[in-house]
This record gives structure tokens, C-alpha cells and sequence, in this order.
């Protein structure tokens, strides 16, 4: 049996997000910037993608950006903005458990062009704390990034209160979001909530690889990061990804057109798989786990287990789960998420995160609990002490 | 009745009480103010109808379960469930023909001591500012509520000044009119949302526009549709003189034009041979005026045949050669219907802050072609004379009737909405 929990690394494609991004490749493959009718026929897929998004997120079509991904939709929104707006004042706020994408673009920002940022702790839940943001805001503050929904402990972020202070202190601060892993889980209406620039990644909603979408609200001045044939408003040059914007378009509407009944079924599935983790010894599930949590991710420490090694046996098992501490920032304010919720020390090397899509089923989730029951104890006789 | 005129107010505490949405209160229904269809007479009950209709079509994508119904001359829009606030109003105010849109708070008749209650949780919730005069305007539908109006007012009156000291009742001009409508349910509303005025669409008949890709043409179509007009549009493509881009731009532009006129009927015509024919007989500076009058002939064909009543276009007095008095003349002569010319009396900025307006604008200044700009001389004419207007076109006689009937043949329709 393959049971794929990996699904906040990268998802399946969708089987009509292949056949678009086909024919687009095959077939419709002109360049949306041509003249002739291959161009224009090029050109209709970006417009009917840009339509579906706009419809979801609710925002004007002239407000998105399509990008190679996640990360450039960071990039691109954090630095086309904190130089665009530099004038105003030099000064950034973010959390401390933000993606790398935004960490090292922060720290890129702070080193090299002269910016200063603060990096909001959490809470042991993941959340950051809104009295801490209150403190952090100052006269020269320009933009604060807070995520969505954590990418390994699966927090949701208070965003609405938090652009209700940001906005509430001086409403010229613009406010960025990494909805990453938001996007395909909850309803957002960016530019109804206040938030003036949000990224979204195709491929974590069983879209295609290397394409994202960045939402920027049209009062917001922003510069572009990379130069060329002033494609996209000049704000993000180069032949657009017509393949892969077609096929988040399909993927986006698809995972929006039955999303209550997906997200409900999640959470079953994520309630299932805690309360069977739960039941093993000295085993811990890190942040919230309710509704107040995201419904796809779980990360869950085994003391006494370093996951690698337990990523490796459930992966002899044909189960795809990550580790979960990804300590890769390398500033030294900030530790890991983990770390940073106050994770007892002896989960911090010991845990993984299993993440879940529409596909999931209750008989994978056996399966899964099952082969940790099975694997566990095993795994703890042999371990260095 | 219901066609009082309102002002425009400020939004005052709306979106707080939306954003509080399920908490304690919500708006569930609006109460639509109309303008000028009051003042009807015995054709009301058409332009009310034409309204409601026009109001359904708008709300036809809109999240949520929608009931447009009319009672006591007034209309209402009854939201069922969960529905989308913004989008609901951003329609709305959308529809010709409506003046105010009062999103109303609905309440089950639960006793005078519970409407109380809520009066003061909708002041408190809808005015964060409470240093405010107000009114109280009960309204009985049911006869039978143990309080007649008058009293329904001195005492919701007395809850709101109990409630909030800073507050004071104004009779005659007040800040707040917070009306009290006692039905089968309790209706609350105070807030009136400024609509976009003139008449339904469909009470007036329709009108062919001619559409270019221009600024000037969309706003004409818009302001002549506000007028209870229904809109069809004729658009003359020039391949491959005129790109494919163009045309779309044109459908685009008809399209954002029917948010607010209803579907459009758009004929595209090729006019690439009767303008190359023009072209080589004759003279290159009467050639934009000749065009246009076969522009305006062809598009009164299509008017004719598909009932409109007259034709519209976005010329201005003196805005470019063709638009000088001495041209309008000229190429009014070619038609028998009237011609409508909204924008004739506009600056070029007072257009474009109508194109702003509908939207129309950032599409408008798309850097393309169209028909009218790839043949011109480098002097047109500016003060054209009819009859040697009319000599010219003699020259075309041996072929202009043949391409002239090829050009209505084959041209495409294409619906937008």
C-alpha cells in the first residue's frame, strides 16, 4: 500500500490539471505576447485563469501576478515593495515561524540593503502574540508579513486582528501574507481583510510545479525584482508560464468547487490519526488540533525516536511522511518552529508531520496507525540513550 | 412613497455591523429606494416589474439565495441563508433605476420589551459614533400591533436616549431616520446606499451603439442604458488592417457594459473591403467622413432589424476632424433614425471620469488599432460640404452596393454578458 502523507511538501496533480497543462504545451503553445491568432489563443488561458482566480479571492483580475511559485511570490512581495516604499521608512515586521522564502528574503533585506525587521515570537501554540505585535509597530514601519497557516505545525495566524492593529496604527503599513498553505483549505478574500499583498503556490493544491500567483492590491506601489520584456505590467517580466497558469486556474476552481465537503472529511481523517497517535507512549502533537487549527497538517513527536529514522521505516512501509523540524534558518534570533513553541527538547529531533489532501483515506490513515503501532516499540529498544 | 430622493450618505458604521456578521445582528434583506418610476402613473406597475427583473439578473452570480419581490409599491430583496454582503450591494448599485439600497435588519416579532432590546443593540452596533441626532419613523403594515406608530416612536425614542446620553432626537433634520417597519417581521433599517439612479432597463426600448474601441463609445452606450435603454452594439473590424486583439478588446469593453445594461448584442462587421474601395476612389482627406457614413448606414440596418429605435455614438463637438459640426452634419444626413450623442457636450476628462467610473477606462487605453485611425490623411477634412461629400461617394456606385450587402452578410454576432 502507498500512502502518500506528504501533501504539504507537494500534492498530486489533478487529472484534468495534466490534460490542460497538455495541450497547452502541445497544442496552444504560443506565446501570449504574440501577435497572431496562436498568441491570442495563448493569451485566452491566462485571461480565464485570472477570471476563476479572481472570482475565488475576490479581487479585480488586474490584481494578479503570476509567478514561478511561492517563493518568487515572496520574494517579489517583500522586496518590490520594501523598495518601493523605502521613503516612508526601512522598517519590517514578521513572525519568527515564518517559510525560509520569507525568512532569508528578510534577512537578505536587513543585511544588504540596510532594512531593519523584527521577528514576532509565537506562542506554544504557533500563534503570534498581537500585544507583541502592537509593541513592534513603529513610525517607520512600512510592511509586516504575517503567514496564513504555518507550514509544520499547521497554526492559523490571528490575520484578521492582526490587520486591524497594523491598519488601526497607520494604514499606509501594507500587509503581506504567505497563504501557501491557506490556499485550497479556507475561503480568503484578501483585499475584504485588509491584506495588500497574499502569495499562493499552485502545486500544494494538486496543481502544476513552478507557478504561483501573487495578489497585489492595486493601490500598492511595488517594484519589480527581475527585468525584461515588461510582461505582467512590468511588474514580473518574462514569457508567462501559460501551461502552468492554465493549470492552477483549473486546479484552483476544482479544489474551491468542493471544499467545505473536503475540509470536513480532513478533519475527521486529522482527529482520527491524532487520537491514534495519541493513544502510543510518550508521543506529543505540537500546536492546536481543533478547528482552530489548519485541517490537513499534524505534526507529531515520538521521544525517543529520531525521525529520520522513523521517516525511513514507515517509507519501507510505502508511507511518505516529512520531518518535522526543519531548523533551516540560520539567523540567530529566531530558532526553529519547534523550538520557538517551546517544544519539550526531547521531541524537537523526534518528531514528523504528516499532511493530508482530498485524497486521503480513512483506510490509508489505518494503515498508517497501524505500522506505527507495529514499528514503535521496536524502534525504542534500539535507541541511544 | 417610495421615490423620495435620498442624499448620499456616508457610510457610516455598515461594515462594522457586517464584519460582526452572526455575533448579534445582520442585515437580511434590502429595501430598494426608486426614483423617478414613483412618479408614474398607471404604467408604474411595468417600469416596477422591469425593475425587478433587471435586479434578478443582477444578482444571478452573486453567492447566496436571493428573493426580489415586490409589496406595499415598494421592492424588496430577501437574502435566504448565507449570502455575500459586498457582492450583493456592489450589484445592486449596479441596476439603473435605483436610488438607495437600505440594507435592513430583520427580526421576528418576539413582543415590544424584545424590539426594544434590539433597536438599542442595531444603534449601538451601526453608529460606533454615537454624537448624533436622530428620529424615530414607525411604519404599521399589521394594524393589529398593540402600539400605533406614534407611540412606537416616543417609546423607541426614549430606549435610544436612555441608552446612549450623547445622542439627541432631531424631527426635522436629523443625522439618523431609523425606521421602524412593524410586518408579519420587524424591518430596522437607517442606512441608505447611494444606487445608480435613472430607469430599469427595458422601459425605454433599445438603441444600437456603435462601439469602438475608444473611451468615448462605452460611456455613451452606459449614460443612453441609464436611461431605461436596452443596448445592442455594431463594431467595424478592418482585418487585417485591425487586429484580432482589438476585437476582443471591443467584446471586452461591450461586456463591462452590460454590468450594467443587461446583455449586449454585439455585430461585428468586416469593413475591410468598403474601406479599401473608399480608399482608391476617393479623396483621401473626405475618406473618414465617407467611411463613417457608411459606418452609421450599416449600423442602421442592424438597428432597423433588430428593433431599435435609434442609434448612439460617443462623439464629442470638436474633438477630432470627424466630430466637428460641419462632419456630425455630414454624417447624420445618411441615417433616418434619431441619433443619440450622450457625450456631446463632454470634455474629454468629464468622459473619461465616466470611463473611471464603470470601468470601462484601463481597457479603453489599450494600445491597439481600430478602423477608424489606419487610414487617415494627414489633413482631413475638417469642414466637410454635403453635396461634395455626396459627389465623391458617386464614384463608388459601380461596386459600393455588392460590398456593402457582402459586409451585412457576413457579419458575426456574438453575445455579451
Amino acid at each position: 500500500m502507498e500512502v502518500y502523507l506528504d501533501n504539504s511538501a507537494t500534492t498530486k496533480c489533478y487529472d484534468e490539471v495534466k490534460a490542460i497543462v497538455g495541450k497547452v504545451m502541445c497544442e496552444d503553445y504560443g506565446n501570449p505576447s504574440s501577435m497572431h491568432q496562436k498568441g491570442i489563443d495563448a493569451e485566452h488561458y491566462i485571461k480565464d485563469s485570472k477570471e476563476k482566480l479572481a472570482k475565488i479571492l475576490k479581487v479585480n483580475q488586474k490584481e494578479l501576478f503570476f509567478t514561478s511559485g511561492g517563493t518568487e511570490c515572496d520574494n517579489l512581495a517583500l522586496i518590490g515593495t520594501a523598495r518601493a516604499n523605502m521613503r516612508r521608512g526601512k522598517h519590517l515586521i514578521t513572525s519568527s515561524i515564518e517559510h525560509p522564502a520569507i525568512l532569508n528574503t528578510m534577512q537578505y533585506l536587513e543585511e544588504e540593503e540596510g532594512f531593519s525587521v523584527t521577528y514576532l515570537p509565537v506562542d506554544e501554540n504557533g500563534k503570534i502574540s498581537l500585544d507583541e505585535l502592537k509593541k513592534a509597530l513603529r513610525e517607520d514601519t512600512i510592511l509586516v508579513s504575517i503567514m496564513y497557516v504555518n507550514n509544520e505545525i499547521g497554526s492559523v495566524q490571528p490575520i484578521e486582528e492582526a490587520i486591524h492593529i497594523v491598519k488601526g496604527y497607520n494604514r499606509n503599513i501594507l500587509f503581506h501574507s504567505d497563504a501557501v498553505q491557506g490556499f485550497g483549505k479556507y475561503r480568503i478574500y484578501p483585499k475584504r481583510m485588509g491584506i495588500d499583498l497574499l502569495s499562493v503556490s499552485s502545486h500544494k493544491i494538486h496543481g502544476p510545479k513552478g507557478m504561483g500567483v501573487l495578489y497585489v492590491n492595486e493601490k500598492v506601489k511595488i517594484k519589480p525584482i527581475m527585468f525584461g520584456g515588461e510582461q505582467q505590467k512590468n511588474v514580473r517580466s518574462g514569457t508567462e508560464n501559460v501551461p502552468g497558469i492554465a493549470g492552477l486556474g483549473v486546479a484552483s476552481e476544482r479544489i474551491y468547487s468542493s471544499l467545505d465537503e473536503n475540509v470536513i472529511r480532513m478533519r475527521e481523517l486529522k482527529k482520527q490519526l491524532i487520537e491514534g497517535i495519541l493513544t502510543i507512549e510518550n508521543t506529543r502533537i505540537h500546536g492546536l488540533t481543533g478547528e482552530d487549527s489548519a485541517p490537513h497538517i499534524i505534526s507529531a513527536g515520538f521521544a525517543g525516536i529520531r525521525s529520520e529514522v522513523l521517516l525511513h521505516t514507515l517509507e519501507e512501509k510505502g508511507i511518505y511522511v516529512s520531518s518535522g523540524s526543519a531548523c533551516a534558518s540560520n539567523h540567530p534570533a529566531i530558532s526553529g518552529v519547534l523550538r520557538g513553541i517551546g517544544t519539550p527538547v526531547e521531541y524537537l529531533e523526534s518528531t514528523l508531520r504528516f499532511s493530508l489532501s482530498e485524497f486521503t483515506t480513512k483506510e490509508e490513515i489505518d494503515y498508517t496507525l497501524e505500522t506505527l503501532y507495529n514499528c514503535i516499540p521496536m524502534l525504542r529498544k534500539y535507541t541511544r540513550h | 412613497m417610495g421615490g423620495l430622493v435620498w442624499f448620499a450618505k456616508k457610510r457610516t458604521g455598515l461594515d462594522c455591523l457586517r464584519k460582526e456578521r452572526g455575533k448579534t445582528m445582520k442585515f437580511h434583506s434590502f429595501l430598494i429606494k426608486y426614483g423617478e418610476i414613483g412618479i408614474k402613473g398607471k404604467n408604474r406597475y411595468l417600469f416596477e416589474d422591469a425593475l425587478v427583473r433587471q435586479m434578478r439578473y443582477a444578482l444571478k452570480d452573486v453567492d447566496g439565495e436571493f428573493n426580489v419581490h415586490k409589496a406595499q409599491g415598494r421592492v424588496y430583496v430577501d437574502a435566504e441563508g448565507e449570502y455575500d454582503y459586498e457582492e450583493t450591494v456592489e450589484s445592486l448599485k449596479r441596476v439603473f433605476g435605483i436610488v438607495g439600497i437600505c440594507p435592513v435588519v430583520r427580526l421576528e416579532d418576539q413582543g415590544f420589551e424584545q424590539l426594544k432590546k434590539d433597536v438599542e443593540a442595531y444603534v449601538a452596533e451601526v453608529y460606533p459614533d454615537k454624537n448624533k441626532t436622530f428620529k424615530v419613523e414607525a411604519r404599521r403594515e399589521r394594524k393589529s400591533y398593540p402600539l400605533n406608530s406614534m407611540e412606537i416612536n416616543c417609546e423607541l425614542g426614549g430606549v435610544i436616549l436612555d441608552a446612549f446620553p450623547e445622542m439627541k432626537v432631531d424631527v426635522h433634520h436629523p443625522d439618523i431616520r431609523l425606521n421602524v417597519e412593524i410586518r408579519k417581521e420587524i424591518y430596522l433599517y437607517s442606512e441608505i446606499i447611494p444606487g445608480a439612479g435613472g430607469m430599469p432597463v427595458g422601459t425605454n426600448g433599445k438603441a444600437m451603439l456603435l462601439l469602438s474601441g475608444g473611451i468615448d463609445s462605452p460611456v455613451a452606450g452606459y449614460m443612453i442604458a441609464k436611461r431605461g435603454v436596452g443596448l445592442e452594439a455594431t463594431y467595424f473590424h478592418a482585418p487585417p488592417y485591425t487586429s484580432e486583439r482589438a476585437k476582443e478588446k471591443v467584446v471586452d469593453l461591450a461586456k463591462l457594459v452590460a454590468k450594467y445594461s443587461g446583455p449586449i448584442k454585439l455585430h461585428v462587421v468586416n469593413f475591410t473591403d468598403i474601406q479599401l474601395y473608399i480608399y482608391e476612389k476617393c479623396p483621401h482627406e473626405e475618406l473618414t467622413i465617407i467611411m463613417r457614413r457608411y459606418m452609421m448606414k450599416i449600423a442602421e440596418h442592424f438597428a432597423k432589424q433588430n428593433n431599435c429605435l435609434g442609434l448612439i455614438t460617443g462623439e464629442s463637438i470638436g474633438q477630432v476632424a470627424s466630430q466637428t459640426m460641419q462632419s456630425l452634419a455630414a454624417t447624420n444626413d445618411v441615417c433616418t433614425l434619431p441619433v443619440y450623442r450622450p457625450v456631446i457636450g463632454f470634455d474629454k476628462q468629464e468622459i473619461v471620469d465616466v470611463a473611471l467610473k464603470i470601468d470601462t477606462y484601463e481597457t479603453s487605453i489599450l494600445p491597439f488599432e481600430d478602423c477608424c485611425t489606419i487610414f487617415v490623411a494627414k489633413h482631413p477634412v475638417t469642414k466637410p460640404n454635403l453635396e461634395r461629400i455626396i459627389k465623391s461617394e458617386q464614384k463608388l456606385e459601380e461596386k459600393i452596393d455588392e460590398l456593402y450587402q457582402q459586409a451585412i452578410d457576413t457579419t458575426e454576432v456574438i453575445m455579451c454578458r
